[in-house]
């Protein structure tokens, strides 16, 4: 009887705890509603901040960092209810991410500098924080980024619920990878730097790891986790050469150090390789391209949009803050590693066919472009012009921020036609503009963007890039002033390449007809969510792109904190006008270029537009020269699109080509067949990586030689070690 | 006064475009013993375009329909930026030179995509080709333009011109070198011979018709009238930025006719530069560009390289 009670009760207490699950489930079901009701929260306490002034930054710049760990905790659960993962964890990154934008944003903004300790880690060394106006800005950029993929996230995993893989693993290595690149940021000791960075580097190896059913993919993870590890070895040597010059492991230690320029330049080589390794500078890039594609497409928006500025993040507190003064030949080794990235990198993405994989070899031109924005600046800083210099780190700085944008655009975009179609070669889509109308144009806007094009957002940054480099007569050295205008040719040279790849991308997934049958049956993503993040960059992409007189002068603090001094013609701009040097050296107003195009629009629209008429077109067959008889086939492939640059650029790719000629077979009444294959490797495989490679399967072969297998050996071994080490310590 | 100018002064430059494609091949039929049409026959052509029916692709999607009126307006934005009859118009600050080319390729991308929109193979030929050819010219022709900016500091037009002008004594070596560069892009970004024959339509060899095969009525008008508006873009460059005398500084009314007559002159002259070099060149293979315009790019560099080692001086 009693049994029977207790096991109604608890039977009744069950079913109503399901039923507040399922409440609980429908209330917060809808994640749009509920960041939007999380930005209303933080634009109130961002009034607060205002009020009580600009410490809170570092409330939210921390509390983003709990709500990301906090979302890895919640998805632990995510394999038995998915829910948790969709819903909740994405949802809590999406505030993670809110709180970031306004932390970030006030440090910014008020140019803070608050430095704090956090009782963790070894007893006689806490771990330190700082938010400054450098950490803030890539802290908005994270922020921004993660907003976008916290909503597109939750609609693309559904994909991943029906297969064998764990969300527990996707959802916990998610939450721990954001929260390791904001503790990146916010890290004011080499030892909490390193720890954050390892757990950003690990943390997304089990991402690109994820969809581990192919070798292909197992392959490419390990070949990212090798290559993050070596980076990591290099920016500890970097950080250990600074820190025999100081005393002890903090940052404020370190930028007290005076280092002799030959170690100064030994420090700034090791740091260069390190985070030359992650952002995927070129020779460095071999694990991009491998390891970006293969993510879920959402954790490739963030690893190329966000992780990669990481590493510039890095690079630019190690030269720019902690070694503090800087020389040209420096600048002058960044800035050609950064043109070769540029236009390497783009001609690469050229010739890909995959469309994640071509997006993540632009990850690496762009790179290149930031970086010569960077190398620019260390040019001009360390020749007396401190105000040119700040130029330049606003260019990279700007065009870090752009790269973020659509870059995530792109790779979100990629994931929703991933999502829809199944596909990921490009030469197998098509027409896609037709059945998937709203991702077409937000992906339109992202092309143009990152193709440099007026008057988004990516040609601004290209063209202080540009300006930066035009100031070369200031400089005295006369081999200086020949070298930088080339550089400036070969940014041009990879704009009008990288308008040649997106014409392509853009003409073979989007236009002409579906190549494909399930790309022809292929339909819009029901998931308004799914739409809203990518659009919502693109929007960003607009604004960045024609108000960016404004924006630039938010981002004056930094230069202000790094080199001490703003941008030459700041006094002059006001927010129409851009004019990073004077109003006579250079101006361009944005808003009335956009204005005027859409005038110029609207009248020949209006003058044009037949008026009484039914229709105004007649649509027909295409003409097509009269030939007729069109099929999908017979359209340009991105190969074919590709096959100038191919031809002219032979040098730079390692080209396979064969033609196979297979006679006629009469007894099986088969006619003569062409088979041509093509296969475009990367040249650095080649030339560095196997080379070393080899070399290092050498030495173990010789290192195995000690290993004999017997205990007794080892032991001996073990014993002389001691021996050795009692014995240079009694010395 | 000024602003009315500065609208008047761009509607006149669209006006004439045609005009000055006209004259090219009025000139050239003369120069090749052929009988002529009159100078106005592409007023003539345009107006037939504009009233004739437009006929469209059913697969077309709006890529196409809107490309025609985007080449257009941004044709129409770079023509207001270059300064035409006089300079500093209160517009030429709007852009400088870099965001001239930052137009053109605008212009360059939507043309592109509009020739793989309906799904024939010679649209993407053609947008293929135009791009090759557009990524070896862009840098060559901002190599030209960067040494000009080099030594007036300066990458506003107007504001190179006005430098120029009040230093009229000062000769410059590498505005040779930058000014033949200049000429050798604006050949291939204006499509003409040797790197490609407007008058073409074999299937084989043409760029620029193969990506407005599809193209009838008022978009193919809107088009024709665009890339006139660009030759005439590069022409008008090609003089007032090497050859600025006689530009109009002041808004008085004999200014401004000495200003129109100037322009008229040199456009005249540049005609027959171009028209002799048509008659005596033949069309290059395709592969061949990309050397044509490496020699551009090298003429550039080398007048940079000119400017910084002779003309500043160390």
């Amino acid at each position: 009887m009693l049994k029977n009670v207790v096991a109604r009760v608890s039977f009744e207490l069950s079913e109503q705890s399901q039923n507040a699950w399922r409440m609980a489930k429908a209330l917060a079901g809808n994640n749009i509603l509920s960041v939007g009701v999380a930005g209303l929260v933080t634009l109130i306490i961002t009034g607060y901040a205002v009020w009580t002034g600009a410490r809170v930054s570092m409330l939210l710049a921390v509390l983003s960092v709990v709500l990301a760990l906090a979302s890895s905790v919640v998805s632990i659960g995510a394999d038995r209810d998915p829910f948790l993962l969709r819903y909740t964890s994405f949802t809590l990154l999406g505030l993670a991410g809110v709180c970031g934008v306004c932390g970030g944003t006030i440090a910014v903004l008020a140019r803070v500098d608050i430095a704090g300790e956090f009782p963790l880690g070894l007893p006689w060394m806490a771990w330190h924080l700082r938010l400054d106006a450098l950490s803030g800005f890539f802290l908005a950029l994270i922020g921004v980024a993660l907003i976008a993929v916290s909503l597109f996230g939750p609609a693309y995993v559904r994909e991943y619920e029906n297969s064998r893989r764990s969300l527990a693993v996707l959802g916990i290595a998610t939450g721990l990878f954001i929260a390791g690149m904001e503790l990146v940021l916010l890290a004011d000791d080499a030892f909490f730097f390193m720890i954050a960075w390892e757990l950003m580097s690990v943390s997304s190896y089990f991402l690109v790891a994820y969809e581990h059913e192919q070798a292909a993919n197992r392959r490419a993870a390990f070949l990212y986790l090798l290559m993050a590890e070596a980076g990591a070895l290099f920016i500890i040597l970097a950080f250990g050469v600074l820190a025999g010059f100081s005393e002890g492991f903090t940052f404020s230690a370190m930028r007290e150090a005076t280092l002799t320029p030959m170690w100064a330049t030994i420090a700034f080589t090791l740091g260069l390789i390190g985070f030359g390794m992650k952002a995927g500078i070129m020779p460095l890039h071999a694990w991009l391209p491998e390891a970006h594609p293969v993510a879920p497409s959402h954790i490739s928006a963030l690893m190329s949009g966000v992780m990669l500025k990481v590493a510039i993040y890095g690079l630019i507190r190690f030269s720019f803050d902690l070694l503090g003064e800087l020389h040209w030949e420096w600048g002058i080794v960044v800035l050609i590693l950064g043109s070769a990235s540029a236009v390497l990198g783009v001609l690469y993405a050229l010739m890909q066919n995959n469309l994640k994989r071509l997006l993540a070899y632009s990850s690496v031109e762009n790179v290149g472009i930031i970086f010569m924005g960077l190398g620019l600046s260390m040019v001009f800083d360390s020749t007396g012009h401190p105000q040119l210099g700040a130029l330049g780190l606003v260019a990279a700085l700007y065009h870090a921020l752009n790269h973020a944008l659509f870059k995530s655009l792109l790779f979100l975009s990629a994931g929703t036609i991933l999502h829809q179609t199944h596909e990921g070669d490009c030469e197998r889509m098509g027409g896609l503009i037709h059945s998937m109308p709203k991702t077409a144009v937000i992906f339109l806007i992202g092309c143009l963007s990152l193709s440099a094009l007026p008057p988004f957002n990516g040609f601004v940054s290209e063209w202080l890039t540009f300006q930066t480099a035009l100031q070369a007569s200031a400089l005295k050295s006369g081999v200086l002033r020949s070298f930088v205008p080339v550089t400036a040719a070969m940014l041009a040279l990879t704009g009008g390449l990288a308008a040649a790849c997106f014409v392509k991308v853009y003409g073979v997934v989007f236009l002409g007809r579906p190549r494909s049958r399930h790309v022809r049956l292929a339909h819009e993503t029901p998931s308004k969510a799914m739409l809203a993040g990518p659009g919502f960059l693109a929007v960003l992409c607009l604004v960045f792109g024609v108000l960016p007189a404004p924006m630039i002068r938010l981002l004056e603090g930094i230069p202000i904190q790094l080199i001490g001094h703003s941008l030459p013609g700041a006094h002059a701009s006001s927010w129409l006008w851009l004019t990073p040097v004077s109003p006579e050296t250079a101006s361009y107003a944005a808003p009335l270029v956009l204005l005027a195009i859409l005038v110029a629009w609207v009248v020949s629209f209006e003058l044009l537009h037949p008026r009484g008429k039914e229709v105004s077109v007649r649509k027909g067959e295409p003409w097509d020269c009269g030939f007729g008889g069109l099929t999908p086939r017979m359209q340009y492939t991105g190969t074919a699109f590709a096959m100038p640059f191919r031809r002219l650029f032979a040098q730079a790719f390692d080209i396979q080509e064969k033609l196979e000629n297979h006679p006629p077979d009469l007894e099986n009444k088969r006619p003569r067949q062409f088979v041509y294959y093509l296969h475009i490797g990367d040249r650095f495989w080649r030339w560095l990586y196997e080379p070393i490679g080899n070399a290092i399967w050498r030495v173990s072969g010789q290192v195995a030689r000690i290993q004999t297998g017997h205990i007794r050996t080892y032991l001996s071994y073990s014993f002389l070690t001691l021996m050795f080490l009692l014995w240079v310590i009694s010395q | 006064m000024t602003w009315l100018l500065n609208i008047l002064e761009p509607l006149l430059f669209i006006a004439a475009a045609p005009l000055f494609a006209g004259w090219i091949k009025w000139l050239k039929c003369l120069a090749q013993n052929r009988k002529p049409p009159m100078p106005w026959q592409p007023y003539r052509d345009l107006a037939k375009l504009f009233r004739k029916e437009t006929l469209v692709a059913e697969q077309a999607s709006w890529i196409f329909y809107t490309a025609p009126y985007i080449i257009f307006s941004v044709a129409v934005l770079a023509a207001t930026v270059v300064p035409f009859v006089s300079v500093d118009m209160p517009t030429a600050e709007i852009a400088d030179v870099i965001v001239l080319v930052g137009f053109f390729a605008l212009a360059r991308f939507f043309q592109a995509l509009a020739g793989m929109d309906i799904g024939t193979a010679f649209g993407g030929m053609g947008s293929s080709r135009e791009m090759t050819i557009a990524s070896f010219a862009e840098p060559a022709f901002l190599m030209a333009v960067f040494t000009l900016a080099v030594s007036a500091s300066t990458t506003n037009l107007s504001a190179a011109i006005e430098y120029h002008l009040a230093h009229p004594h000062l000769i410059h070596p590498s505005y040779v070198f930058a000014a033949l560069a200049l000429m050798l892009v604006a050949i291939a970004e204006s499509g003409r011979i040797p790197v490609d024959n407007p008058a073409t339509h074999l299937e084989l060899t043409m760029i620029h018709e193969a990506m407005i095969l599809e193209y009838s009525g008022r978009y193919l008008a809107l088009i024709e009238w665009a890339a006139q508006i660009r030759l005439m873009i590069y022409g008008v460059l090609l003089a007032n930025v090497f050859c600025p005398w006689g530009i109009a500084q002041d808004t008085g009314l004999s200014e401004l006719a000495v200003g129109v007559v100037a322009i008229a002159v040199k456009l005249a002259i540049l005609n027959m530069v171009l028209v002799a070099s048509e008659t005596v060149l033949a069309k290059m293979r395709l592969f061949r560009v990309a050397q044509y315009l490496g020699f551009a790019y090298f003429l550039g560099t080398l007048g940079m390289l000119i400017h910084i080692v002779v003309e500043v001086g160390t």
